[in-house]
């Protein structure tokens, strides 16, 4: 035992840290994902200010690729919107991928029969039978969670290797294209297709669609009494059981309008951009929607400026890769990137350094 | 010569003094009881000389020689050896690959080597024990004798045993008594720590009594009575009793409780056949030593956990099989045994004091928010919160978490409050503001029940005093007739009253 220890800077957990470390905390990530990924830029022969500039600044220089970011981060905004609703409850739902398959695995079908049924009644029809059948893929585990306590990290997880074969079973049996003989759908009737926002413009009504959910996270979360609950749930569960909150009931109904909303995601795919269903409908929504529910803390417009901001480097990383010739990739490993820093400065936000 | 002697050994964790100035002296070849109340520092003292904590001040020879030790592992080295009480064994391998873990001398483990070699040290120290046996497949006895045949196998000459019968069936306390007995002759010192007095008397050659951390003495076993070291435990003599109302023994039985049963989170039985009744305007006292089954009766009144068999009546109606909210709605107040798992730390003051009423703050599934603020307010200028509404709950002081507790339970003038520990780890005080508003729900009519380690507690305001002992209730008897020493006795399993 040395009673004469010197004094050491140590790392010590503080409860309140100071007001000016939250707006410090993107900024803070930033510069870390830019010290990193910059290794690999050098890598790539390039200057890695001028890939952050062409990252971060070029795509909101002209029209065409500002309207791109907004279609770019309709699916993420709701993917994200649907993990918020999980995790905030402390349900980890890592199955919104799968569940955004099943939402337009049903948006095709009920698309492919609307012809001659107006868009009035089509599209709210697709909306709600995403709705279903994303729930209806999160109802075992969330059921497997709260009846045996399975845990739905494993669970989730593996449901999204399920729905990959069952998508592709359905794409190579009963819905492969007659006419070519790929593995993709017909086309949903035209009066199912989600109308276009701008014209020429990929931009359509899932945008609106993705903000409404935001919206409607917004208010859920702060207004009502659900949302209370759910916050309890996920921040305290013996608290929130102690206080007579049906625990498990909670959880259950967070797991569902969470694999609902991912559904919707995959409806709004189907609608707005692609028309039909194919196998790579979406290149990870449902994952990155984790990444962003985090990011963004899971507050409702951190969670929409996550997802804008998440658009935003997909399309520089094209503009990027086309300007300076590196190869597109470069775009998600520094979204990777940019989560771990993230993640770690928001860990670090919480400790001070002291001398002891 | 001791083996092993402790001089004026300190420990101080933040504020909190765990051991003051505590000498200890372990003779070869005895066994030494470690007395004392939950929180007096036994395991404190034993975690020390194991190596687990550092002491702040104070020195340890071990044979006469000055030693520092730094992790259990020095601990070991110098033949120390401790089993606690949650056991440190994998339990899908052999008892002999468990025995020997960390402790093989090359890289390559033969089977069959470690198996003799373990099944002959079993036989040395008479323990009778298979090695082959996959340890998954044993009682909770047999696994204890595999942690003692551990520590010996590392060579201990001092084995320090952390209430070693508290997990233990009466016949696996017996065979384990034999082990020691056996042990002691071999020439073995062991370390006993323990707060039953009953087994202190019977296996022990001396007891070193600790008291809020101090040292209060050390006798020698055959000269001392289990009335004087139950004194020596508890070792008040007076209290401040002011109680300014008989209670009138007409007022009506509000919350009964009959033949409860109910299982620890181990399986294991917790409370048996346990039977209590609180009138209006009274507090009863349930005092124990903890883990007697106070914590399981507390979660049961409070609808947190399920009996598995057994009554609990609140004016007549049954109460076994509903829920928290409905437990609440039906007029018990309740307040959690441990603070921080009655709050939503990262919810604010308000959202916390609104969430066990949820219903009644919302409007078509939205939150009265207005209702909820103005409650809020209410609340912390009426039970004096030091917080802002907005505040998270994290963020308060013990005292104040505590009082956000009590507010949300005392505000709605509860029939029945239960109060397990409500006091613990406040300071002066919030511990006599806490008394006080207990006090004046007696004064109000309501039935209190208050669970306390802390007899001090216990004496100062409750009207009839419950003793629980192993998950029964071993006789109630007035506060007046009530005095430490009677108290310790029935604490510690030495003497049953009923009432």
């Amino acid at each position: 035992m040395e009673n004469n220890e010197k004094p050491r800077w140590r790392l010590v957990k503080t409860d309140n840290p100071p007001f000016w470390v939250k707006p410090l905390i993107p900024v803070l990530a930033l510069i870390g994902t830019f010290i990193l990924t910059s290794v690999l830029i050098l890598l790539a022969d390039a200057n890695p200010f001028d890939a952050y500039y062409y990252f971060l600044f070029a795509p909101l220089e002209n029209k065409v690729s500002l309207l791109e970011i907004l279609v770019k981060s309709t699916p993420l905004m709701i993917t994200g919107v649907a993990v918020t609703y999980a995790f905030a409850t402390g349900y980890y739902n890592i199955g919104a991928e799968g569940q955004l398959y099943a939402g337009a695995i049903a948006a095709t079908g009920i698309g492919m029969s609307m012809h001659g049924v107006p868009a009035i009644v089509a599209l709210p029809l697709m909306i709600v039978g995403g709705f279903v059948a994303g729930m209806a893929w999160a109802l075992i585990p969330a059921l497997l969670k709260v009846k045996l306590a399975v845990d739905e990290v494993v669970t989730t997880l593996l449901m999204n290797s399920v729905m990959a074969y069952i998508v592709s079973a359905i794409l190579n049996g009963p819905w492969r294209d007659p006419n070519s003989g790929w593995p993709q759908s017909p086309d949903i009737a035209p009066s199912a297709v989600f109308f276009k926002l701008i014209p020429r413009s990929r931009l359509n009504f899932g945008f609106i669609l993705a903000i409404v959910l935001i919206i409607i996270l917004w208010i859920v979360m702060t207004r009502t009494s659900f949302g209370l609950k759910m916050r309890a749930v996920g921040l305290g569960k013996p608290a929130a059981k102690f206080a007579g909150i049906k625990v498990n009931r909670t959880i259950l109904t967070a797991a569902l309008i969470s694999g609902g909303i991912a559904g919707i995601a995959g409806v709004a795919e189907v609608a707005g951009i692609h028309f039909h269903l194919i196998g790579e409908i979406s290149p990870g929504y449902g994952y990155t929607g984790v990444i962003i529910a985090t990011l963004g803390s899971l507050n409702a417009f951190g969670v929409g400026l996550a997802a804008m901001f998440f658009g935003l480097v997909d399309t520089g990383a094209q503009t990027l890769s086309r300007a300076l010739g590196v190869p597109v990739y470069l775009g998600e490993v520094t979204q990777a990137t940019m989560l771990l820093v993230a993640l770690g400065v928001l860990l670090l936000q919480r400790y001070r350094i002291r001398r002891m | 010569m001791y083996i092993v002697e402790m001089q004026k050994v300190t420990k101080i964790f933040g504020e909190l003094v765990a051991n003051d100035h505590v000498d200890f002296q372990l003779r070869k070849g005895e066994i030494h009881a470690l007395l004392g109340e939950n929180g007096a520092g036994k395991t404190t003292l034993m975690r020390i000389l194991y190596g687990l904590y550092q002491q702040t001040t104070g020195d340890i020879f071990i044979d006469g020689e000055k030693v520092t030790i730094n992790s259990p592992k020095d601990a070991i080295k110098k033949g120390v050896g401790m089993v606690t009480q949650h056991f440190a064994l994998v339990p899908p391998m052999t008892v002999a690959e468990n025995v020997v873990l960390g402790y093989t001398d090359s890289f390559v483990l033969d089977q069959a080597a470690i198996e003799k070699k373990v099944g002959e040290a079993a036989n040395q120290f008479s323990l009778d024990i298979n090695p082959k046996s996959i340890v998954r497949h044993l009682s909770v006895g047999q696994r204890q004798r595999v942690e003692i045949l551990k520590a010996l196998y590392r060579n201990a000459k001092v084995l320090i045993l952390d209430e070693p019968t508290a997990v233990l069936v009466p016949q696996e306390v017996d065979s384990l008594f034999e082990t020691l007995d056996r042990l002691r002759k071999d020439g073995l010192s062991v370390i006993f720590i323990s707060h039953k007095l009953d087994e202190v008397t019977k296996i022990t050659d001396r007891v070193t009594v600790l008291r809020d951390g101090k040292s209060i003495g050390t006798v020698d076993t055959v000269n001392v009575t289990q009335k004087q070291l139950a004194a020596m435990m508890v070792g008040r003599d007076t209290f401040g009793v002011t109680r300014q109302t008989e209670i009138n023994p007409d007022n009506k039985k509000i919350l009964e409780v009959e033949d409860l049963c109910a299982l620890d989170d181990k399986g294991l039985p917790a409370l048996k056949n346990l039977k209590l009744s609180i009138r209006s305007g009274e507090i009863l006292g349930i005092a124990g030593v903890g883990g007697n089954g106070q914590k399981e009766l507390a979660e049961i009144l409070s609808g947190v956990k399920a009996p598995i068999s057994g009554v609990i009546k609140i004016n007549d109606k049954n109460l076994v099989g509903k829920d928290p909210s409905e437990f609440s709605k039906m007029g018990i107040g309740r307040i959690p045994e441990d603070r921080h798992e009655g709050v939503v730390g990262d919810l604010t003051v308000y959202e916390n004091l609104a969430l066990e009423h949820l219903d009644e703050y919302s409007k078509n599934g939205f939150l009265d928010k207005q209702a909820i603020r103005k409650n809020a307010n209410e609340l912390i200028k009426n039970f004096q919160i030091k917080a802002k509404p907005t505040d998270r709950i994290r963020t308060l002081s013990g005292g104040n978490m505590q009082k956000v507790l009590l507010a949300r339970v005392l505000s709605r003038q509860p029939e029945v409050v239960i109060a397990p520990q409500p006091t613990r780890g406040l300071d002066v005080g919030a511990t006599e503001y806490v008394r006080q508003q207990l006090l004046e729900q007696r004064t109000r009519g309501a039935a209190v029940m208050l669970i306390s380690e802390d007899l001090d507690e216990i004496l100062s305001i409750s009207d009839r005093i419950a003793v629980i002992y192993e998950g029964e209730i071993v006789g109630t008897i007035n506060a007046q007739n009530a005095t430490p020493e009677k108290l310790g006795l029935m604490m510690s399993g030495a003497l049953r009253e009923k009432a």
